[in-house]
């Protein structure tokens, strides 16, 4: 058994403390090696973003990423999305008994990767093994810290009328690349989840324009429900329209094939922006050259999302009620 | 009442078919439709493909939505 | 013309999605000249399971040894005990299957259990099961079992085109069912009852396309079968299938929500297959059917009702807490009220 993950590796004894120090060598930095109980940091300015998430995804591996790589670029992406350069990141797992060594070790040199990519320092964290049964594999949790160095706060309430709405690429690609991962459907194509880190592109954009009023990252729930939530809090109307949402065609057919609406599927490297509509053009080139604007704010039919059809009609597009399953009708 | 998508068809090994629905591949059975052939389009349903699509209607379909587009362009400006 | 209001049903609840996306309804003439009002029909498969047939299957996903197996539209339909979801949550095993061979497969993979398929579907799915029975006979599988809970569509079309309580002026036919059974059993339906039918495709441009053919039709008072989905439906449909779906099922009479008992419009296993009945191998105890209060699925899948007439609807009645069926079907006419406005 010395090939896999036992409870004794979270038992506070020998094989947990050599397992912590495995890890802390890869993850090498300054503030990670004192092995103190918390991490000691120095941060510039006085106003910091701060963001959790747990990630529980199924299965581990999935094309175009694992939950390692989740793991960071999730937590990285919601402290951008407040405008935020994210430094610093926790790590914490809970492993059930049995996980593969080797697993763990691919899961961590992917959390490497990505963290170095994103120019965020793993400086605390956590494991927990627990009986059989009592987890599915591994669940992560990360937290991130970042700084906000311009005055903007990016809320869903600071959208105002009259702002375009751009999103940087095409949607639903994560959902459907996990859920033919997850449920062996037997389909066979290049989709792959669009999970990583939004930096350079948020970064690009902030540089672009002082009159960002929004960022979101559409991920659960998709971009249907981002909008939802933005028209909510904002209390003001959206206007969406259906021809320019960019969705490559793969994902589209997969869609199509299984009864799912693509505007409701999950996205991990996407996000939205909010601007005036002075600044529309600016922001969408910082975006990058798949970047569409896709509608705009509006004073009227508040808090609703109304969706501009391909044939010039409208319907209204609703909150998600339920996860979408594979339908035949 | 029931989804269906076409599809083309790229390989036939007995009853069962390799069929491409536009960058999506998938096995499919030829379990309930006769004279099929490579090329061929398909209507897929539950993993069956249940009837042939003829290629030039279908696109006359196409240049029609096109069509109507423009119109309901023109409209709304 | 005879009168200025025309009311047309979409007998599929494919077209129902499909209308309520592209938002179809609000580009529809509502002119003192011309009013066209479309109403939903019987046939989404799920709306009109009958509660015993929905308690059976959860009932069947409860005995021990018992895989659980159905398409993902079956899952959230609420049985008297929960849902097939809800059965999954309390450790039954159930699994949303792509296609009957699917569950086929997992027989083949787990021969120590049972593999119960929930067969739901028209015309054009119930021959992919029989096709699916015929390879388990083949290879020999003897833990396959299917529940019967499929429909015929003509013989609710005629009870819907004969009934006077709807005012049906003439029918969407359902494209795909179409692909199977060709235009020829609607000819009874058009000429008997004198309604205009018009078989359509799901593209926008084919709806719109059907709805004018109809419009035209009542216009000229016609009462024709015509197919505007020529690229998918022959007049005489796909015979293979229909052989297949033939030798394993013969008609029955079937319980249908909302209509009641419809004299042969279900379908069970002819004697050569009873054994792979899941009726049969699996005796269950069925809660007796009781009338949801309030609930008026039964009117909507007749075109007698719109969902907005119920008094559930959005208030009790809603897609996470459904009471009826047209509201837990994605295709159901409430959900797509509910959802697209």
């Amino acid at each position: 058994m010395d090939n896999k993950i036992t409870l004794a590796h979270g038992n506070g004894g020998r094989l947990m403390h050599e397992l912590i120090e495995k890890l802390c060598l890869k993850f090498s930095n300054k503030i990670l090696n004192e092995m103190a109980d918390a991490a000691e940091l120095n941060v510039p300015g006085n106003k910091l973003a701060f963001s959790t998430d747990s990630y529980v995804v199924k299965p581990l591996f999935f094309p175009g990423g694992d939950i390692g790589k989740l793991a960071v670029c999730g937590t990285v992406n919601d402290i951008l999305m407040k405008g935020a350069k994210p430094l610093f990141i926790s790590l914490a797992f809970i492993i059930e008994e049995g996980l593969e060594l080797s697993t763990l070790d691919k899961i961590t040199q992917s959390i490497k990767k990505a963290s170095d990519k994103a120019k965020i320092q793993v400086v605390t964290g956590d494991i927990k093994v627990v009986e059989k049964g009592s987890a599915d594999k591994i669940f992560i949790n990360t937290s991130g810290i970042g700084v906000i160095a311009h005055r903007g706060r990016h809320i869903g309430a600071k959208a105002k009328t009259g702002d375009a709405i751009i999103i940087n690429g095409t949607i639903a690609e994560h959902g459907i690349a996990v859920l033919n991962a997850r449920e062996k459907l037997g389909f066979v194509s290049s989709i792959k989840s669009d999970c990583r880190n939004l930096n350079f592109e948020v970064g690009r954009c902030l540089a672009a324009s002082k009159n960002i009023s929004v960022m979101r990252d559409p991920t659960r729930g998709g971009l249907a429900m981002a909008l939802n939530e933005i028209a909510l809090s904002s209390n003001l109307g959206i206007e969406i329209n259906e021809e320019s949402i960019p969705i490559k065609q793969s994902v589209k057919k997969m869609c199509d094939i299984l009864g799912f609406d693509p505007l409701y599927i999950a996205n991990e490297g996407k996000f939205i922006s909010f601007v005036d509509k002075k600044d529309a053009s600016k922001v969408k080139k910082a975006m990058g050259k798949n970047a569409r604007i896709i509608g705009k704010v509006v004073s009227n039919h508040k808090k609703e999302v109304q969706l501009k059809t391909e044939i010039g009609s409208s319907r209204i597009l609703a909150m998600l009620e339920s996860d979408q399953l594979p339908r035949i009708c | 009442m029931c989804l269906a998508v076409p599809a083309k068809i790229k390989s036939i090994d007995k009853k069962e078919a390799l069929v491409d629905f536009g960058g999506v591949q998938k096995k499919i059975s030829l379990g309930i439709l006769d004279g099929v052939k490579i090329g061929d389009y398909v209507l897929v349903h539950a993993g069956f493909a249940i009837g042939k699509v003829k290629k030039a209607e279908a696109e006359d379909t196409l240049k029609a939505l096109d069509e109507l587009k423009e119109v309901s362009k023109y409209e709304s400006a | 013309m005879k009168a200025p209001k025309i009311k047309l049903m979409e007998v599929c609840g494919t077209h129902t999605m499909a209308i309520a996306r592209a938002g179809i309804k609000k580009l529809l003439p509502d002119t003192v000249e011309l009013t066209v009002e479309l109403v939903s029909g019987p046939g989404c498969p799920v709306c009109v399971c009958s509660q015993s047939d929905i308690d059976r299957a959860v009932e069947v996903s409860r005995i021990k040894d018992v895989i659980m197996t159905t398409f993902g539209d079956m899952m959230r339909v609420p049985g008297r005990r929960g849902s097939l979801e809800d059965m999954k949550r309390k450790g039954s095993d159930v699994r949303v299957v792509y296609s009957s061979l699917d569950a086929l497969n997992i027989a083949k993979g787990n021969p120590q259990k049972k593999v119960v398929f929930m067969g739901i579907g028209f015309e054009t799915t119930s021959p992919t099961i029989a096709a699916t029975i015929l390879e388990a006979k083949k290879q020999k599988i003897r833990n396959f079992f299917v529940l019967s809970n499929f429909k015929l569509i003509f013989p609710a079309l005629e009870a819907l085109a004969g009934s006077k309580k709807n005012k049906i002026d003439g029918f969407i036919c359902p494209g795909h069912v179409s692909v199977i059974t060709g235009s020829i059993p609607y000819e009874k339906v058009a000429k008997r009852y004198k309604k205009p039918s018009v078989i359509t495709g799901f593209e926008t441009i084919d709806i719109l396309k059907g709805i004018e053919r109809l419009i035209n039709q009542i216009k000229n008072r016609e009462y024709k079968v015509e197919i505007a989905y020529k690229r998918a439906v022959k007049k005489e449909g796909n015979p293979t299938a229909r052989k297949i779906l033939g030798s394993v099922f013969e008609a029955s009479d079937s319980e249908w929500r909302g209509l009641g008992i419809i004299k042969k419009s279900g379908l069970k296993l002819r004697k050569k297959y009873r054994d792979f009945g899941a009726e049969t191998r699996f005796k269950v105890k069925i809660p007796k059917t009781r009338k949801m209060r309030g609930c008026a699925c039964g009117e909507v899948i007749q075109g007698i009702k719109s969902p907005r007439d119920c008094k559930l609807f959005k208030k009790t009645c809603t897609p996470q807490n459904p009471v009826g069926p047209c509201m837990v079907s994605s295709e159901g006419s409430c959900a797509a009220y509910y959802k697209y406005g």
